[in-house]
């Protein structure tokens, strides 16, 4: 039972029950959707981009509690990032959760409440499908990409 | 090279003395008051050494039959004494352990022929599972007879391996796929399969035993009314054979398919049974070795069934664990199976009921082995992940029947499903995880 405290952490369930930035957004510039074909979630990603700098970003869709408060917290993660510092924090986000990366969590703030989904590996997908699908939006137009 | 093994009858009739042909059992039963022994599930769990583990720390209580199931002992001893005695390939060895080989092969087809009610060994085509056997029937038997325009009438309530494969099809083809839709309780709209039956319709599949909802569906009804109008029908029994007693014959399906892993047997194996004057039209599935009479440049001559679907070397030491499953199986009685799942069903269904906030995806009459259901608030998966840490191994998802998540708008569901070796006490587990559930979720 602690196990599962540690796993779904107050922030989690939080963000879970009331996810931020939810909602489709009209001037968005760069969208993606995301898939996870183990359970069928779906996310879609959208961002509004100005010289190099998420001005905005929000979701629609997402899952399980894990998938939901990790797009929840990765939306005001990158607010008002350069996208290569998201792309950064991506980098060290998904270290953290596949075990890569000891003891460092620089600038990962309060992404670390994922940091129990490491012991769970099949669950590690739902933490990162929207970062997947950030990665992807930031990339190019209207991707589809898959945890797959 | 083709055609039977001499002796293969007469061995496995004397192996099949437990069989329960003729039993009379054609529809899958909950329960037959009277007929059934009751199943000594302590002694049937200590057959199954995977059963004896903890998992994060608590005794394990597995209830993701509808998946695949564990392997008793049986089974187990029965491949490892193939590959420690009778290793060689079939068909074509004059030594001694080839011969050995291809009886225990060949017998295997026998058991289940027995099994399953079927008139002839010749019936049983061994596949790599149910999926394998669809497609055999969707490439052999409806693509040579199928024009444009033509229908497959199969049912919301498939799997996947029983709609990929017809979607296909009709692609490839121009034939049109037609369902017949769900209640809201999770059956079958029969009316509505009544008046899509039509002069188009090729072939008819449906699911015998829902696995995503655990509903029992009508076969023999069904089967009846489409014979009526000359339409032949697939049954995809891969989630019926483990639970209770099916005779083919009893149905007079025309093809009737299951896998070996879902019940207790090796994966990678499993069986179609097709009519006789069916399989002898169809063409061979795929080319290869062990499917031929005789092969040169100018003319290449196939076996006879069920040898000409079973293109290479197949699967020796499947075949060989499945029978023994089956064996295993017929040791305990389908219908004390039945009886016993019956009232585990019952029991979790009233368990899970009563905790808040959880509603039963499929309430039908008719169930047999599984129980889907959804929690307020909570998503399948984290009620997966937290059982899970309890000791408890369910399935969360869409359960390869995404068109049935469609249909109750849901993206998954909890299933808890049922095998010969599971308990009240586990049933009882699955409750208290739920609680768990509640408590962490608030």
């Amino acid at each position: 039972m602690s196990d599962m405290r540690e796993l779904y952490q107050e922030v989690i369930l939080d963000h879970n029950k009331q996810p931020r930035n939810c909602y489709v957004m009209d001037c968005a510039n760069r969208s993606a959707d995301g898939h996870n074909p183990l359970c069928g979630d779906t996310v879609k990603v959208y961002l509004r981009i100005e010289d190099g700098v998420i001005e905005e970003i929000s979701f629609q869709g997402a899952g399980c509690a894990i998938c939901t408060a990790s797009t929840s917290l990765m939306t005001e993660s990158v607010t008002g990032k350069s996208v290569e510092d998201a792309k950064g924090l991506f980098d060290e986000f998904h270290d953290m959760l596949t075990g890569v990366a000891e003891e460092q969590g620089l600038e990962l703030g309060k992404l670390q409440v994922f940091e129990g989904v490491r012991e769970y590996p099949v669950r590690v997908k739902c933490a990162t499908l929207a970062w997947h699908t950030l990665n992807a939006a930031m990339n190019s137009e209207n991707e589809k990409v898959t945890t797959e | 090279m083709t055609g039977k093994v001499p002796g293969t009858e007469l061995r496995s009739c004397a192996k099949s003395s437990t069989s329960r042909e003729g039993s009379g059992g054609a529809q899958l039963r909950n329960s037959v008051p009277g007929t059934s022994r009751k199943l000594d599930v302590n002694q049937i769990r200590a057959d199954f050494p995977a059963l004896h583990q903890e998992a994060h720390g608590r005794p394990l209580v597995y209830l993701d039959n509808a998946a695949t199931t564990q392997k008793p002992r049986q089974v187990i001893n029965a491949v490892t004494h193939f590959y420690e005695h009778d290793c060689a390939n079939v068909h074509r060895g004059v030594h001694l352990l080839s011969q050995r080989a291809t009886v225990a092969y060949e017998s295997a087809r026998t058991k289940i022929k027995s099994h399953l009610g079927a008139a002839d060994s010749r019936e049983i085509v061994f596949t790599r599972g149910t999926t394998e056997a669809v497609n055999l029937v969707a490439s052999s038997f409806v693509r040579p007879r199928i024009k444009p325009g033509d229908e497959i009438l199969i049912t919301g309530m498939e799997h996947h391996s029983n709609i990929v494969p017809w979607q296909m099809l009709c692609e490839a083809t121009g034939a049109v796929l037609k369902v017949v839709p769900i209640t809201d309780t999770g059956e079958l709209e029969l009316d509505r399969y009544a008046e899509l039956l039509s002069d188009r319709t090729r072939i008819v599949g449906v699911v015998h035993v829902s696995n995503a909802l655990g509903t029992v569906n009508p076969v023999k009804e069904m089967i009846e009314m489409a014979h009526a109008r000359g339409i032949p029908v697939l049954v995809d029994g891969a989630q019926a054979v483990p639970h209770g007693a099916v005779n083919v014959r009893d149905l007079d399906c025309d093809f009737y398919a299951f896998s070996g892993h879902k019940a207790y047997g090796p994966t990678g194996i499993g069986a179609l049974y097709g009519k006789r004057e069916h399989l002898l039209e169809m063409p061979p599935y795929q080319g290869g070795g062990d499917m031929i009479l005789s092969v040169s440049w100018d003319e290449t001559l196939y076996a006879e069934p069920p040898h000409r679907f079973e293109a290479g070397t197949p699967n020796i030491e499947g075949a060989i664990g499945l029978a023994a499953a089956l064996d295993y199986l017929e040791n305990l009685g389908p219908d004390a199976v039945a009886a016993h799942e019956a009232e585990l069903l019952d029991a979790a269904t009233a368990a899970v009921l009563a905790v808040p906030g959880i509603r039963l995806i499929g309430a039908a009459k008719h169930r047999a082995g599984a129980l889907s259901f959804v929690m307020d608030g909570v998503h399948p998966h984290d009620i997966g992940t937290i059982l899970d840490s309890e000791g408890v191994a369910i399935r969360a998802g869409h359960h390869c029947a995404q068109p049935v998540m469609q249909r109750f708008n849901i993206s998954a569901t909890v299933r808890a499903s049922f095998g010969v070796y599971n308990t009240m006490d586990e049933v009882q587990r699955l409750a208290e995880g739920l609680h768990k559930v509640k408590e962490v979720f608030g």
